[in-house]
C-alpha cells in the first residue's frame, strides 16, 4: 500500500530524514518509535504532503502511485489521513461543518456523490456514540477550547467519519488519561481491516497494549535502525532507545 | 470556483454591449420596446439636473431641492481624510442618467425582459429562484424590486405588501404617488450639505427605493433590491429612504454586482433610515461590485453615505454589510441614537484583495439616555490591498448611561497587504461605558495544512478559515444572503493564495 524507499527530506537547510525505507501492506499496523528529534513527525508530514518539506532523494508511492507531486488535499482524497499530535484550532468554523466540507471535498475528488446533511448526521451520531463524544462539542468551532483529550478524541472521530485507507496517527496517545486512551484505541481497532493500514507514531509502549501492532520500527537519526514484532516495543520500554541505537 | 467568477462578472465591453443591443432589436418575445439606453447629455451642470428631473416628471419642489443641492455641491470639495488614494475624478466626463426607454409597467417578473433576467442569473442572483422560494408553502418571502441601471423594471409582491399597508416603491414612483411623504423625510437624516458625495447624490440621484411601514406593522417579508451598473460611463446615484413607524419592523436586503469593465466608475448612493418608537430596521448589504483586475485597473468607486436615525424610544437600527467588491470603498453606515434606550448595531465584513482599497466603519452618535451600540468589524486584507476600519463613538453630554462595545478584528493574507484600525471615541458624559477590542492575525500554515490534510484545496481551506473569522457577522444575515456572502468571500479571495 505505502512504499517509502531511501527517503531523504529536509526542512530549510536541515536534513531530517536520511535514507528512510518502509513498506506497509493493507491490513497491517505498524508502530514507529523513536527519541525526540529522530524525524517521526517529519515522516508523517512528508507522507501527508505538508508544504515546506523538501524531498531530495528517494520515493514515496501509495497503491503504486507516486505521492510526491500531489498536494495534501489530493493525498487525502487518495485515502491518506494524518491524526495530528497537536490538532489545530479554527475559530468560527463548526467542527461538523468542517468535517462535512472535508468529506464532500474528498468524495467529489474521487468522483463519488456528496453525502446529504441527513446521511452525514447519521454517520456522526453513530461515530460520536462510539467515542463518547458530546454532540454539543461537535458543533463548537474546530478544536477551540477543547481539552487535550477532547482534541485527540476529535481526531479519532474524524478518522471514523472520513474512513481513509491509511491512517498515520502522530502521538495520538499523548495527553490522554487511561479511560480516554482506551476509547481512542478502540476507535483505532475498529478502523483496522484487511483493506486498511495504520501507522502509529508514538513515544511509549502504552498505546501498543491496546492496539497491537504487526511491526515495530525504531527511528533514529532519520533512518529506521531496527524492525521487529510487538516485543521490540517492550524491549525499548525496558532498555531505552540508547541501548538499541548503540 | 473559477467558472463561477466568469459567470458572475461577464465581460460587457462596448462591442459586446452593442451586440446585445442589436440582438434585442430583433427581440421576439412581444415587447415593442428594447433596452436601448436613453442618456442625459454628458457632463454635469444645472441643465443635467433639470433633464433628470424632467425625465422623471418631478414636481417643482423636487427640482428646486436638487438645484439647491447642486449649487451647494459646486462650492464643496472632495474629502481627503480617508486612508485612500483616489485618482482625480472628472465629473464632466460622465453621464448622469441612463434609463431603459419608457415601457408599460410590468405586473410580474414574467414580463421582465429575459435578457435582463439572464444577466442577473449570470451574476448569480437568482431572481427566479427567489420567486420559487417565495412560492413554497411556509417559506419566508422575499420581495424584489429590481433596479436595472437606474430605473425600476420589476416589482413583485406589491399587492401583498399593500394589503399589510407597507409601501415599497422605487423612489421616483414614490415622488409621484406619495409626494408629501417623500418631501417630509427626504434629506432629514442625510441632508445634502452633509458631505460632498451625498450632496452630489441629492442633485442627480437617479432612482432608488422608498419603504414606508406604518405603525404596528411587521413587514410580512424581507424586502430586497438588487441593482447593478450596466451602461458604460454611467455613475449611479441611488437614493433609498426607509421609514418605520412606531412598533413597526422591516428587514431590507441590498445586493450589488457589476459586470467587468475598464473604466473607473463612480457610485455615490445615499441611504436614510428612520425608526420610530419601538420600531426596528434591519439593513443588510452584500456588495460585490467590480473591484478592478489583478493589476488594479478599472473597478467601481463606491462612495456611499448611509445613516439611520433611531428617533423613538427603544428603537433599533442594525446595519450588516459584507463588502468584497469595488476598487475603492468609502462607506460608514451610521446610527444617530436620539431615542431613549435606542439601539444601534453595525456588523461588517470588508474583504480587499489585489489593489483594492477600503476605508469603512461606522459612527454611533449617542444622544439618547441609555442608548447602546455594538460594533463588530472584520477586515480581511489580501494581495496588495489596504483595508481600514474607521469608527466614531460619540456620547453627548446629556446622554446618561450609554454603553458601547466595539470589536475590530483584522486578518492578513500574505505579506504585502495592510490593515488599519482607526477608532475615534468622544465621550462627554462620565456615566458612559465604552469598550474597544482589536486584534490582528494571519492565517497560520498550521491551520491551512490541517484543513488540507482533511481534503480541502488550498483555496477552499483559506475560504473556510476566512468564513470562520467572519462568522459573527455572517450569522446576522438572513439565510439566503448568508450563503451568497460565503460564496463571495471564497470567490473574492481567488488568486490570493499561493
Amino acid at each position: 500500500m505505502l512504499r517509502i524507499e531511501n527517503l531523504r527530506a529536509r526542512v530549510e537547510a536541515r536534513e531530517i530524514l536520511k535514507g528512510l525505507s518502509l513498506s506497509i501492506n493493507a491490513g497491517e499496523v505498524h508502530a514507529i518509535m523513536g527519541p525526540n528529534g529522530s524525524g517521526k513527525s517529519t515522516l508523517s508530514y512528508v507522507v501527508s504532503g505538508r508544504e515546506g518539506y523538501e524531498v531530495t532523494e528517494g520515493s514515496v508511492t501509495f497503491e503504486g502511485e507516486d505521492l510526491l507531486p500531489l498536494e495534501a488535499h489530493e493525498r487525502a482524497a487518495r485515502g491518506i489521513f494524518l491524526g495530528f499530535q497537536y490538532p489545530v484550532e479554527i475559530p468560527g468554523v463548526s467542527n461538523l461543518l468542517f468535517l462535512r466540507t472535508a468529506l464532500n471535498a474528498q468524495r467529489r475528488a474521487r468522483g463519488e456523490a456528496e453525502v446529504s446533511g441527513a446521511e452525514f448526521m447519521k454517520l456522526v451520531r453513530a461515530e460520536s456514540a462510539l467515542l463518547d463524544l458530546d454532540m454539543e462539542m461537535l458543533k463548537r468551532p474546530v478544536n477551540v477550547g477543547f481539552s487535550g483529550g477532547e482534541k485527540k478524541r476529535n481526531e479519532a472521530f474524524q478518522l471514523g467519519i472520513l474512513q481513509p485507507k491509511l491512517a498515520i496517527l502522530d502521538e495520538t496517545d499523548s495527553g490522554l488519561d487511561i479511560d480516554a486512551l482506551r476509547v481512542v484505541a478502540d476507535g483505532i481497532n475498529r478502523f483496522r481491516s484487511p483493506e486498511r493500514a495504520v501507522l502509529l507514531i508514538t513515544h511509549y509502549q502504552r498505546l501498543l497494549d491496546y492496539v497491537r501492532p504487526d511491526y515495530v520500527h525504531v527511528l533514529s537519526g532519520g533512518r529506521i535502525i531496527k524492525t521487529g514484532g510487538p516485543d521490540l516495543a517492550l524491549q525499548l520500554e525496558r532498555e531505552g532507545y540508547g541501548a538499541i541505537a548503540a | 470556483m473559477t467558472t463561477n467568477t466568469t459567470e458572475m462578472r461577464p465581460d460587457v465591453r462596448n462591442a459586446e454591449a452593442e451586440g446585445a443591443v442589436a440582438d434585442l432589436a430583433t427581440y421576439k418575445w412581444g415587447f415593442t420596446t428594447d433596452v436601448e439606453q436613453e442618456f442625459a447629455p454628458k457632463g454635469l451642470n444645472e441643465d443635467t439636473v433639470r433633464f433628470i428631473s424632467a425625465k422623471k416628471n418631478e414636481p417643482e419642489w423636487m427640482l428646486e431641492w436638487r438645484l439647491k443641492a447642486f449649487r451647494m455641491w459646486e462650492t464643496m470639495e472632495s474629502p481627503d481624510w480617508a486612508k485612500l488614494s483616489i485618482p482625480p475624478i472628472d465629473y464632466q466626463d460622465a453621464y448622469y442618467y441612463a434609463a431603459p426607454k419608457a415601457k408599460p409597467k410590468l405586473a410580474s417578473l414574467d414580463e421582465v425582459d429575459p435578457e435582463i433576467l439572464r444577466t442577473y442569473e449570470k451574476l448569480g442572483i437568482p431572481i427566479e429562484e427567489q420567486k420559487v422560494l417565495a412560492g413554497v408553502e411556509g417559506a419566508r418571502k422575499v420581495a424584489v424590486d429590481a433596479v436595472f441601471d437606474s430605473v425600476s423594471v420589476a416589482t413583485t409582491f406589491r399587492a401583498e405588501l399593500e394589503q399589510a399597508g407597507v409601501i415599497f416603491l422605487s423612489i421616483s414612483e414614490a415622488v409621484q404617488r406619495y409626494p408629501e411623504m417623500v418631501r417630509k423625510y427626504l434629506g432629514t437624516v442625510v441632508p445634502p450639505r452633509d458631505n460632498y458625495f451625498a450632496c452630489l447624490n441629492a442633485a442627480v440621484f437617479s432612482d432608488g427605493t422608498f419603504v414606508y411601514v406604518p405603525k404596528g406593522v411587521r413587514c410580512p417579508m424581507e424586502l430586497s433590491t438588487y441593482f447593478r451598473i450596466n451602461a458604460e460611463n454611467t455613475g449611479q446615484f441611488e437614493r433609498t429612504l426607509i421609514v418605520c413607524e412606531e412598533e413597526a419592523y422591516v428587514s431590507y436586503l441590498e445586493g450589488c454586482t457589476a459586470p467587468m469593465r475598464d473604466e473607473n466608475q463612480l457610485h455615490a448612493a445615499v441611504v436614510e433610515l428612520i425608526a420610530g418608537t419601538d420600531a426596528e430596521i434591519k439593513y443588510s448589504t452584500v456588495q460585490n461590485w467590480y473591484p478592478g483586475d489583478a493589476e488594479g485597473k478599472g473597478g467601481i468607486y463606491n462612495f456611499v453615505t448611509k445613516r439611520g436615525l433611531c428617533r423613538g424610544a427603544r428603537s433599533k437600527i442594525s446595519w450588516t454589510q459584507v463588502e468584497t467588491g469595488s476598487a475603492i470603498t468609502w462607506k460608514y453606515p451610521s446610527c444617530v441614537l436620539s431615542g431613549e434606550d435606542s439601539v444601534g448595531e453595525f456588523y461588517s465584513v470588508a474583504l480587499t484583495n489585489n489593489y483594492q482599497q477600503a476605508d469603512t466603519g461606522t459612527k454611533m452618535i449617542h444622544l439618547g439616555r441609555g442608548s447602546t451600540s455594538t460594533i463588530i468589524s472584520k477586515g480581511i486584507s489580501a494581495g496588495r490591498s489596504n483595508n481600514s476600519y474607521r469608527g466614531l463613538v460619540r456620547v453627548a453630554a446629556t446622554a446618561e448611561n450609554v454603553r458601547n462595545f466595539t470589536q475590530c478584528d483584522s486578518l492578513l493574507i500574505g505579506d504585502r497587504c495592510g490593515a488599519h484600525t482607526i477608532p475615534y471615541i468622544e465621550v462627554k458624559n462620565p456615566s458612559a461605558q465604552i469598550e474597544h477590542e482589536a486584534t490582528t492575525s494571519k492565517i497560520s500554515e498550521d491551520q491551512k495544512f490541517y484543513a488540507m490534510s482533511r481534503g480541502l484545496s488550498s483555496e477552499d481551506a483559506v475560504a473556510l478559515i476566512v468564513n470562520g473569522f467572519c462568522r459573527e457577522v455572517l450569522q446576522q444575515l438572513p439565510m439566503e444572503f448568508a450563503v451568497e456572502a460565503q460564496k463571495l468571500l471564497g470567490i473574492s479571495l481567488e488568486g490570493s493564495v499561493g
